[in-house]
């Protein structure tokens, strides 16, 4: 399976306006539950293909859309 | 006979509303339903997207870039309050007009016992506030104009846009209180060099009530902000501090999620109809109850009297005949519903010289039509006939 990768966000607004920007792109996408062991935060993240981030990243700063973080996803 | 009614108290709010809006409150009550921003389930995504696409949609109806900016609450009287509690102190001159609600008013007498400088700009007879005028108040201390858009009265538009250069030159934040004109007239923020855009979702957004809120432009520096509540908001969990970005620093606790939602089908109605069309039939009705009004004797039309130049608000008086009187014999023998006296804004009245008895006033929305502005004249001057 493709390695998977998450983005995390300050708040689900920024979250809300990731997806909508990666949908917008056509770039595979889910918003999951922050994982534990990244955050102890009860919201949401953004995960996408890992081979995808450099790209996200970019059209996110553009957008002003604030990022924390992003992390890759241990292969399951 | 039980004749159909008339509803003309869209300024206190708007009746009916477009049937979406009562059908996507249905459908988030029972498919929806889970809190937003919290927890990560399916079902509170699904209920966070309808809050973000509504403060999409409230971004789009203003030239507002960064919908972040906008922050939800019960009404416009909640983000006046949190843009003028949250931002002014002691020792800080605001200046304001004679036409104010008391939304505006009655938080800034509070805070001026606590040391606030207030000056009350006075308008003419019609409602208006002089550009000039607001200059010549200015002090070195003066840090924010806030003004009524359009009056609960008589719907007396004011020029914004002179306002709010007036105010950029002066270096001051420009805080309008869009309650009556949001949805009913275009306003942008940015071309009106608006800062700090207090609305209501319940009038002319079409909105339910219990939804309404402020939208803080960027020279509004939100670590100047002091948030009226502090709570739960989804976010930074870990901490016990209130989290220092919006919406979250302004918006604590569940949020009223269906009210959104109906918020959210009302914003599609307005943009789908045009705030544009929206004025121009607005007008149309507004400016055929002024011309019958006008004809009709022993009635006293206050403001304007130009539809091009207010709302679809429109106050009068029958000569000799209290407006509460006028109000309940509208309402029983004719089936029209309007609202009657003060309207939360004793000062306005002073400006227009109907207090203390007040006015009767008739409130349009987009959903009235010709035909009835006809059978409420009729009902005027049958009773100033009667009175005569």
């Amino acid at each position: 399976m493709m390695p998977m990768g998450v983005i995390l966000f300050p708040s689900v607004h920024f979250a809300l306006r990731a997806e909508k920007l990666v949908k917008a792109k056509g770039i595979s996408h889910k918003l999951i539950p922050v994982p534990r062991h990244l955050s102890s935060d009860c919201g949401v993240c953004l995960r996408i293909p890992w081979e995808k981030r450099e790209e996200v990243l970019g059209f996110l700063a553009q957008a002003g859309v604030k990022v924390d973080s992003s992390h890759p996803l241990p292969e399951r | 006979m039980e004749k159909k009614i008339i509803y003309f108290d869209n300024a206190a709010t708007s009746y009916p509303k477009p049937e979406e809006v009562a059908q996507a409150m249905v459908h988030f009550s029972r498919e929806i339903g889970a809190s937003p921003g919290r927890s990560g389930h399916r079902l509170a995504i699904e209920a966070g997207r309808v809050v973000f696409e509504a403060r999409e949609k409230i971004s789009q109806l203003f030239g507002v870039k960064d919908s972040s900016r906008v922050v939800f609450g019960l009404n416009a009287t909640e983000g006046i309050n949190q843009g003028l509690q949250g931002l002014l102190r002691p020792g800080d001159h605001v200046i304001t007009s004679s036409m104010e609600h008391n939304s505006v008013m009655r938080p800034l007498r509070a805070m001026e016992k606590e040391g606030l400088e207030v000056t009350v700009l006075p308008c003419t007879t019609e409602g208006l506030l002089d550009p000039l005028d607001v200059r010549k108040a200015s002090r070195k201390n003066t840090k924010m104009v806030v003004l009524n858009h359009a009056s609960n009265v008589v719907g007396t538009l004011q020029p914004l846009a002179e306002i709010g250069k007036v105010c950029r030159r002066q270096g001051v934040l420009f805080f309008v209180d869009a309650a009556q004109s949001a949805g009913a007239v275009p306003i942008d923020m940015e071309r009106e060099m608006i800062d700090l855009l207090a609305f209501t979702g319940h009038k002319a957004l079409f909105g339910p009530q219990g939804t309404g809120g402020l939208i803080l432009g960027e020279r509004v520096d939100e670590k100047d902000l002091v948030p009226m509540k502090r709570g739960g908001t989804g976010s930074r969990s870990e901490m016990e501090e209130q989290p220092d970005f919006l919406p979250d620093l302004c918006e604590s606790g569940t949020p009223n999620t269906v009210g959104l939602a109906g918020l959210l089908a009302g914003l599609d109605f307005v943009l789908k109809e045009g705030v544009e069309r929206i004025q121009e039939h607005e007008r149309g009705l507004t400016d055929r109850l002024l011309r019958g009004l006008l004809e009709t004797p022993g009635v006293a039309v206050y403001g304007l009297r130009d539809a091009r130049k207010q709302l679809a608000t429109v106050s009068f008086n029958l000569q000799g005949v209290a407006p509460s009187e006028v109000g309940l014999r509208l309402d029983e023998e004719y089936g029209i519903l309007c609202r009657v006296g003060l309207h939360c804004s004793p000062s306005s009245h002073r400006t227009l010289g109907t207090f203390p008895e007040g006015t009767v006033r008739f409130s349009m929305s987009y959903l009235n039509r010709p035909a009835e502005m006809d059978r409420a004249l009729q009902a005027v001057g049958e009773l100033a006939r009667k009175e005569a």
